[in-house]
């Protein structure tokens, strides 16, 4: 019972960088805009977010930096797609290409760094409930905000008159410009978003769940959070649920290696990219569920004139 | 006063040209003033970034051989990037390729034969389109991105290199480091200029560059590809097989992927490493682009970024700056890149905002 609880809590632990970066994303490609740049941004938001709170020894201003740092990424991506009308697809592999290089450049002073391992929030009362205490209350506050991040986003999208305008704009920003909505503005507004959110993906990594910074240590997070979006079929609630699958995949090689199970590590380390792959074979054979599910116009570009 | 964007009638051709021209000069100012920022005089910095490293014979003979995968890969992935096929996992074919390469290298270890050098060639390009093929598959038989799929193989190529140089295929008196044995001379490309590193490889990849250009700009199926890429509709309509570009597309670029990361193991390197490739399959979808998806342009990119990778180095040994500078500068080329091909499309226009141009009326009245 121990361990199936230390499972499940670890789970979570290691879904949360998906959960903060699939859910940015989310947003981001509901308003159309289709970011490829979230591994570059997770990066960048990591090592920035490490590199500060090792600095000023605030964990705090650390995640501000983070988010900050992911703003700036996305920022890059928003003026050359929707200023400037580059190709999404092409400038968030640039994106993901730079922020690779940014990220094992400004990371460099900080490889033999480590950061302090932040003591967990248990939730008065409800991390007494038996299993479900100590599998959900047990956590690092930033667990706790990636709840209240689904919730809001959950809200906003569906039940918010701005998640409509935002929702609209996806679907045919054609339509949004005729009725008067800005429509470069909020795909701006929604990109940033998405890049806050990826950043503070990266924050969670690097300065809660390791702690420390090694180069490249998203290790394709960001691109399985763009997988998430697509086999949670830009469902919020679904993106949850795939993000913690994800995280159980991820920590299954810990959890083999302490149960004395002989796999080979690499077999189990290649796992969640198996993973990603065949969810998103199963999801897409079905080309109807994504034709009716995607916002129709993600990845394309609009011009207002 | 205000600047706007202003489409143009037809794409400008000369912006074609010049943009590629624009991102270099860009990605230069931007690294004077990083430079100036790091604290370094950036005059100094510049020639030992650009300059130093192909100062003399064997730099210009390192530059031709971190070139050489460079192209290699890229027009390989051209051929599909023209047909909107993105494959952004040439890392992981190459790394097959290395594998299947190695496999054949270590198979015949000690071999007076011939031809084992030209069977690892033909292994690394099997292993390569294997590689290749699993995202083409999957995209034409379950519509699956092929950019995720391709992407995440990477990864897992990864992890398959690095189980076999830890278990099988460990070399048994290697102190216990994860490698193989050393490949002998017959699984090694022979120099091309001696005393240098610079080996056949390079004329492999010169003579796909000349392929490349007779397929992509002188073949129908070249013309289908960019028909494809260019009106999706309209190759449906004049009836070309959307799945078999897909396929050619992927399987061109995992072929030469491939044979870029058997050039690795039976050049440079001359055995099987945990790492086999200094992120070659990443870098070469920048010059596939900065190239223009033409061969020609993509020979001068490699170049180009081949330097890159030499004044990272460079830079890392006289200036001690991270070689991770190289990435920075790979990445900010493409941005620049992309943002230039703006004035492809568009014209800049300056325009006078509503206010400004009542006064000016007023003013006039």
């Amino acid at each position: 019972m121990d361990t199936i609880v230390a499972i499940l809590a670890a789970a979570i632990v290691a879904g949360t960088p998906l959960v903060f970066a699939a859910l940015g994303e989310l947003v981001t490609e509901k308003a159309g805009v289709l970011n490829l740049g979230v591994e570059g941004t997770m990066l960048v938001g990591a090592v920035s977010g490490f590199a500060t709170a090792a600095t000023t020894g605030n964990v705090w201003f650390g995640v501000l930096a983070g988010m900050v740092a992911g703003v700036l990424m996305s920022g890059i991506f928003a003026i050359l797609t929707l200023n400037l009308m580059a190709n999404q697809v092409a400038s968030g592999l640039a994106l993901t290409l730079f922020g690779v290089g940014l990220s094992a450049f400004m990371g460099k002073p900080y490889e033999s760094v480590t950061l302090a391992a932040q003591a967990p929030l248990e939730i008065p009362l409800l991390s007494q409930i038996p299993v479900l205490g100590p599998v959900l209350f047990k956590h690092q506050i930033l667990v706790y905000v990636s709840w209240a991040l689904f919730a809001g986003v959950s809200w906003f999208l569906y039940k918010s008159r701005a998640g409509l305008v935002l929702r609209s704009i996806g679907e045919s920003p054609e339509s949004a410009h005729a009725i008067g909505y800005p429509v470069i503005r909020i795909r701006y507004l929604a990109t940033l978003f998405g890049g806050a959110m990826a950043g503070l993906g990266g924050v969670h990594l690097a300065e809660f769940y390791t702690p420390l910074w090694v180069e490249g240590m998203v290790a394709g997070r960001g691109w399985i959070a763009l997988a998430l979006v697509v086999f949670a079929t830009w469902r919020p609630a679904r993106v949850m649920v795939g993000a913690y699958l994800f995280g159980g995949v991820t920590i299954a090689q810990f959890f083999a290696q302490g149960a004395g199970v002989t796999i080979t590590a690499q077999f189990l380390s290649s796992l969640p990219y198996l993973a990603t792959i065949i969810v998103l074979v199963f999801i897409s054979r079905d080309m109807a569920t994504i034709r009716l599910n995607a916002p129709v116009s993600l990845g394309r570009p609009y011009r207002p004139d | 006063m205000r600047l706007k964007l202003e489409a143009r009638a037809e794409p400008s051709p000369l912006m074609g040209y010049l943009s590629p021209l624009l991102a270099a000069g860009l990605t230069i100012i931007a690294g004077f003033i990083l430079f100036s920022v790091l604290g370094k005089n950036p005059l100094q910095a510049f020639y030992t970034f650009f300059v130093h490293p192909i100062r003399d014979l064997n730099g210009i003979a390192e530059l031709l051989l971190k070139a050489s995968p460079l192209m290699l890969i890229a027009v390989g992935l051209a051929c599909g990037y023209r047909a909107n096929v993105w494959n952004i996992g040439a890392e992981g074919q190459l790394v097959l390729g290395a594998i299947f390469a190695g496999g054949v290298a270590l198979y015949f270890y000690g071999s007076d034969s011939k031809f084992v050098l030209p069977m690892m060639v033909v292994a690394g390009a099997i292993g390569g389109m294997l590689w290749a093929a699993i995202p083409a598959l999957l995209r034409t038989r379950f519509n699956t991105n092929e950019i995720l799929v391709s992407l995440m193989l990477v990864y897992v190529a990864n992890l398959l290199l690095s189980w076999l140089v830890n278990e099988p295929w460990r070399d048994p008196e290697g102190f216990n480091f994860p490698q193989t044995k050393q490949f002998t001379e017959t699984a090694l490309y022979p120099a091309l200029i001696a005393g240098t590193r610079l080996n056949v490889g390079f004329l492999i990849s010169l003579a796909a560059i000349a392929a490349g250009y007779l397929f992509l700009n002188r073949s129908f199926k070249g013309f289908q590809m960019r028909v494809a890429g260019l009106a999706d509709a309209a190759a449906k309509y004049a009836g070309f097989n959307a799945n078999g570009m897909i396929w050619l597309g992927l399987l061109l670029g995992g072929a030469a992927a491939g044979i870029a990361g058997m050039g690795e193991v039976a050049g440079p390197i001359g055995q099987l490493l945990p790492s086999v490739s200094p992120g070659y399959g990443f870098a070469a979808i920048i010059v596939a682009f900065v190239g223009r998806l033409h061969p020609v342009g993509i020979l001068l990119a490699s170049l180009l970024m081949s330097l890159l990778y030499l004044g990272g180095e460079a830079a890392q040994m006289e200036l001690n700056l991270p070689s991770a500078m190289t990435g920075l500068f790979q990445g900010m080329l493409l941005f620049f890149l992309l943002g230039s091909d703006v004035f492809i499309s568009y014209r800049v226009k300056v325009v006078q905002p509503p206010k400004a141009q009542a006064r000016l009326k007023e003013a006039a009245a």
